[in-house]
């Protein structure tokens, strides 16, 4: 019985250690050079073609805008006319006379105030009016009717508010963002499941309590996708808010080009204006999926 | 006195015009350190009986005392283990036990006993391994082990399991078995579990409390369980003792109180 087992195990162990030995030297460097190969196969596949779509719009616009008469210039008459603007966002040439990148920021930061607002009073109130049934059918409707209202519409009684631009400028941020973040809240806090709640009770948590540690994580998913929104919007009514206030922003510098006859700067300001909402809306989106990364249901 | 009396309770929920009466007269006692299961068909209100001694609904006729002092509010003496375990899922298993570790003991502990004790109740329960996993990495047997250390850490007066292992395997429901009733050997709690599984009722429990079918359940029998503790799955499968206890269930649910589809 012991003798198979004997001369069983040293025939098998003198072959199989060179053979695994062979096969993990030469695989290594092979796994590695194909996955150098699928991440450049994968961004190949996510950059080239919108570079492509990029190409092919610019030459259809140089073509199209470059004959003598055209109502808009072409591509080559920006690079050439607003080179300044273009290749260095943050110069300072005088106070009214500074980098894109510079105007932008003084946007962002309306935004930030605006935007900051609108979220811990759009959670709150959210939280409220998912919460407690009497709230809901003594607020939804007036927020119904009013998130239907223009940002710009809400300008002109800010202005008299304040009698201000600065402020006036970031009450319309705060009132635009507000209503997708209390009304996503408030569907968040009504889904919370029952069995949460049943744990709180059992543990007599308070409102205080209840709140940050069962409200705001179990509805997070539904409070960034209204931040998320939010933040869009704020983007689109401080533009427009700035285009009537005056000041340095992003906003003002559009109209301020149109009424010089610039439009080649008005035309990178937009350029501007997109990528910065872009990446406005991903960080939210990145925040989102760092808060909620444990919210996920199982 | 009984440890926890419930005396003449009854239960109608009523919604605008309608209403519904789910239990009628309920009468038992319970007393400190026994383990008792309430058995009964679907829809007869076990969970609504459950939920009226954990107080998290209101009893609409009699009253619930337990040691002494009227029970009208959920609170961690009556802690619940939930049929689907009901951990939080953005918490790590350490930080769901210490959710509740932390509310209850906060006053009377320092940090330092409230950790070894979140960890005395983690290893009761064979998951310390897991502390920092989030309740998404693990199984579900592994969830509703982390639901009892959670309820066991309050140290409640009473546990009250509303079926704990019904949501799992066979395999994993028997060893999940065992090591309640070796908690229960240990710790000496009283327990109270809802359950619709027979042998699980008769392994388990000192007594088993068989429900009526609804509307207006109530208790139709119990019965006691005079096996010796601790009790071994395997010695009890031809133990005589067993046998009738188990016969007498069958009996009464699938002959004298058959399940009528309708209700």
């Amino acid at each position: 019985m012991t003798l198979p087992a004997t001369t069983d195990t040293p025939i098998a162990a003198i072959p199989l250690k060179p053979r695994t030995t062979a096969t993990v030297t030469a695989l290594r460097p092979a796994s590695r050079r194909i996955a150098f190969a699928a991440i450049a196969a994968n961004l190949a596949r996510t950059i080239l073609p919108p570079l492509v779509v990029l190409a092919v719009l610019l030459a259809v616009w140089q073509v199209v805008f470059s004959q003598p008469g055209s109502s808009l210039p072409p591509p080559s008459q920006v690079w050439t006319e607003s080179y300044d603007l273009i290749v260095d966002p943050f110069f300072v040439y005088g106070s009214q006379d500074i980098g894109l990148g510079l105007r932008v920021f003084t946007s962002l930061q309306r935004v930030a105030v605006g935007f900051g607002l609108a979220a811990l009073v759009g959670v709150a109130l959210g939280a409220l009016v998912g919460q407690s049934i009497w709230m809901m059918r003594g607020l939804d409707p007036l927020f119904q009717i009013l998130r239907t209202v223009p940002p710009l519409a809400w300008l002109p009684i800010s202005l008299a508010a304040f009698m201000d631009s600065g402020p006036s400028a970031i009450f319309v941020i705060f009132i635009t963002a507000i209503w997708p973040v209390i009304i996503n809240t408030a569907v968040g806090v009504r889904n919370i499941p029952e069995d949460y709640r049943n744990v709180a009770r059992v543990l007599r948590l308070n409102q205080l309590e209840f709140f940050t540690r069962i409200m705001v994580p179990a509805a997070a998913p539904y409070i960034f996708s209204g931040l998320r929104i939010g933040v869009g919007l704020s983007w689109l009514a401080i533009v427009a808010a700035e285009m009537l206030t005056g000041g340095v922003g992003i906003g003002f510098f559009i109209w301020d080009a149109w009424n010089s006859s610039r439009l080649t700067d008005i035309i990178v300001a937009l350029v501007y204006i997109g990528v910065v909402g872009f990446v406005l809306d991903r960080l939210v989106a990145l925040l989102g999926t760092i808060v909620t990364r444990g919210t996920a249901r199982n | 006195m009984s440890y926890l009396q419930i005396s003449r309770v009854g239960k109608t929920f009523a919604r605008g015009a309608s209403s519904t009466e789910v239990l009628r007269n309920i009468d038992l006692e319970i007393e400190q350190g026994e383990f008792v299961s309430i058995i009964g068909h679907s829809g007869c209100g076990k969970s609504t009986l459950l939920n009226l001694i954990a107080g998290l609904t209101e009893v609409t006729t009699g009253g619930i005392i337990l040691e002494n002092a009227e029970v009208n509010a959920p609170g961690p003496d009556r802690a619940v283990v939930f049929q689907n375990h009901s951990l939080l899922p953005w918490l790590t298993v350490y930080e769901n036990v210490n959710l509740a570790v932390a509310k209850v003991f906060g006053r009377t502990k320092t940090p330092a006993q409230r950790h070894s004790w979140i960890m005395d109740n983690l290893n009761l329960v064979q998951m310390a391994h897991a502390r920092d996993k989030r309740p998404t990495e693990i199984s579900g047997g592994m969830k509703q082990r982390v639901g009892i250390a959670r309820a066991l850490a309050m140290e409640p007066k009473i546990l009250l399991l509303d079926e704990p292992f019904g949501a799992l395997d066979a395999l994993t429901r028997a060893h999940l078995q065992d090591q309640m009733m070796d908690i229960h050997q240990r710790l000496g709690n009283t327990m109270i579990m809802i359950t619709h599984d027979v042998d699980e009722a008769v392994l388990l429990s000192d007594r088993i409390v068989m429900m009526t079918n609804g509307p207006a359940a109530t208790i139709g029998e119990v019965l006691a369980v005079p096996l010796n503790r601790p009790r071994r799955r395997l010695e009890l499968a031809t133990d005589r003792t067993y046998l009738r206890c188990r016969e007498a269930v069958l009996k009464f649910l699938y002959e004298r109180h058959r399940f009528v589809e309708a209700a």
